[in-house]
């Protein structure tokens, strides 16, 4: 079969995609003006905030754009990420799926059980991120909580940061991983030979039901 | 300070010049004798006035505090407490000068993020470096006596320099300088532990049996020291932290290991990754997946048709 005649399955919106982007451009910010402040030996990144005082400032109000855009995130894809029994038999052949071999794990809907725990994980994070942030965000709210509360809110913060921060990690390596993955937040499509090998169960189901737009 | 080297400073491993330890011989001290002091506020107004500051004017809500807490401008205040003596029934009139205690192991230069913003000479000063503060607050959450303040203005942290301009120069503090009852002293630090056991002596001499000398040694001892009257209760000089005082457990959890954990748990995830793709290869789509697909997809139009 010759490349242009793949024929191509719609896996997100161009809705899903601008939001995904947004979230993820927000994350990736945060990423290094956080760590910047975390590690002295990364304090260097703050010049690409316009120094110390600039990324002291911006990275808060970063976190309140990934809050939101994460929502509609949250919102869009809640309950194709609900767990299902087919999700503890592919991490019960997480080791098939591991060397790539998933002619023996058992056909998958649009998420697999990894796909679902990046999502809640992320969920939880974004959550704690949020709320220990704006306790610990001293310019608007310093007045509202004691130094122990702020304490503890900076240690949550840093602690989640670097959760979120291994999570993205292991959902970019994934994509890397699992080829023709990017383009379904690219061009919002993935080719059916993707959809078959990697979520057979949702292949079946959009072919059922084509007419349906994907979300 | 052209004349002072740096023992340490934060966000840095060592000093600059690579950590140098505080030298004995050379470390200062300021000595506020409570017992003496008649709260007059002459330190305070020097303060202002050496390190040309204004506050601005308050509300008086019937106590002496004024301002009522730490600002960003006022770097010492005096706080005034009224204690029922509850082993003699008497009222006793307690003032004790706040300010920084420039710990030997301070706090607030553990807690912050950038380079330099805090230094501590070799002499025991702790100061912050206005043009390397980014004005993040983890100073104030390290510091555990409630100390620095961050300006809405400026957006800088500051606090007591312990007149680092005026003791480079072989000067005492303004505050010092200004105290009519000398209750406040400067000296080296050996100098001023001498004259608290002479001033002890004195207060134990007179029935306060637990006279004593605050420099409390879970923050490695101060270098503002206090005598006190009843050195076994810190906390009823305006909530004193006790003699236990030292840098909050959360503190040195998220400055300790949380720092190494953390940036030893992004770089396996990331080299995890590395590995893994060599070992395992690319998860391609083969062109069996592909004409399987293509069935699948066809064979079900059909079907729905
Ligand atoms: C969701 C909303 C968020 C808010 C309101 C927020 C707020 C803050 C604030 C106020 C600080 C202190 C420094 C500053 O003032 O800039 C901070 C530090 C930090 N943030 Fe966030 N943040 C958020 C999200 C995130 C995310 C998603 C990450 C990681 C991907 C992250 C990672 C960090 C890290 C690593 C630090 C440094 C902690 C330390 O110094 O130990 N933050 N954040
Ligand atoms: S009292 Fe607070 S601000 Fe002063 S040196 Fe100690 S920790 Fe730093
Ligand atoms: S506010 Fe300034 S001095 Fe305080 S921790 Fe942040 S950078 Fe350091």
């Amino acid at each position: 079969m010759s490349d242009g005649f793949r024929p191509q399955v719609s896996r997100y919106t161009t809705g899903a995609r601008l939001n995904h982007w947004v979230t993820a451009i927000s994350l990736i910010l945060l990423a290094i003006s956080g760590l910047a402040l975390f590690h002295p030996s990364l304090f260097g990144l703050t010049a690409l905030f316009g120094g110390g005082s600039n990324t002291r400032a911006l990275h808060p109000w970063i976190g309140v754009v990934l809050f939101f855009s994460f929502l509609g995130l949250f919102f869009r894809f809640w309950k194709l990420n609900l767990w299902n029994k087919d999700d503890a038999k592919w991490m019960a052949n997480l080791d098939s799926v591991m060397k790539g071999d998933e002619e023996k794990v058992p056909e998958i809907g649009k998420y697999n059980a990894g796909q679902k725990m990046v999502f809640w994980g992320m969920s939880i994070l974004i959550l704690a991120l949020i709320t220990s942030g704006v306790v610990i965000w001293d310019q608007y709210f310093y007045a509202y909580t004691t130094i122990d509360q702020k304490r503890i809110a900076v240690l949550v913060h840093a602690v989640c940061g670097i959760g979120a921060i291994t999570i993205w990690i292991v959902h970019v390596y994934a994509a890397i991983w699992v080829r023709g993955t990017i383009s379904a937040m690219t061009k919002g499509t993935v080719t059916a030979g993707w959809a078959y090998r990697h979520h057979r169960k949702w292949l079946r189901e959009e072919a059922r039901n084509k007419a349906t737009p994907a979300e | 300070m052209a004349t002072l080297e740096i023992a340490r400073q934060s966000a840095t491993r060592g000093g600059i010049t690579g950590a140098l330890p505080l030298k004995d011989t050379f470390e200062v001290a300021k000595l506020i004798d409570v017992s003496k002091c008649i709260g007059c506020k002459a330190c305070q107004t020097a303060c202002l006035e050496w390190n040309d500051l204004r506050e601005t004017v308050g509300v008086n809500v019937g106590v002496y505090d004024n301002p009522h807490d730490l600002t960003e401008n006022s770097w010492t205040l005096m706080r005034y407490t009224e204690w029922d003596n509850p082993e003699t029934g008497r009222l006793e009139w307690l003032i004790r000068k706040d300010g920084c205690m420039h710990c030997a192991d301070p706090g607030c230069l553990k807690a912050c993020p950038s380079p330099g913003a805090i230094v501590q000479y070799t002499n025991g000063i702790v100061d912050f470096q206005k043009d390397a503060c980014i004005g993040c607050g983890y100073c104030v959450k390290g510091c555990p006596f409630n100390i620095p303040r961050i300006s809405k203005a400026t957006e800088k942290a500051y606090k007591c320099t312990l007149c680092v301009d005026r003791v480079s120069v072989g000067q005492g503090p303004a505050c010092a300088k200004a105290c009519p009852t000398q209750a406040i002293s400067f000296g080296t630090k050996a100098q001023m532990k001498d004259l608290a056991q002479k001033r002890i002596k004195d207060l134990t001499s007179r029935g306060y049996k637990n006279a004593g000398l605050y420099d409390p040694p879970g923050v490695g001892g101060t270098h503002v020291m206090y005598v006190l009257h009843h050195a076994d209760k810190p906390q009823v000089y305006a909530s004193l932290p006790g003699n236990d005082v030292k840098i909050s457990p959360v503190v040195e959890l998220w400055k300790g290991v949380t720092k190494y954990a953390g940036m030893g748990l992004i770089a396996f995830a990331a080299v995890a990754g590395a590995v893994h793709h060599l070992i395992v290869g690319a998860n391609r789509v083969t062109e069996h997946d592909e004409q399987e697909g293509k069935k699948t997809l066809d064979g079900k139009i059909k079907e729905s048709a």
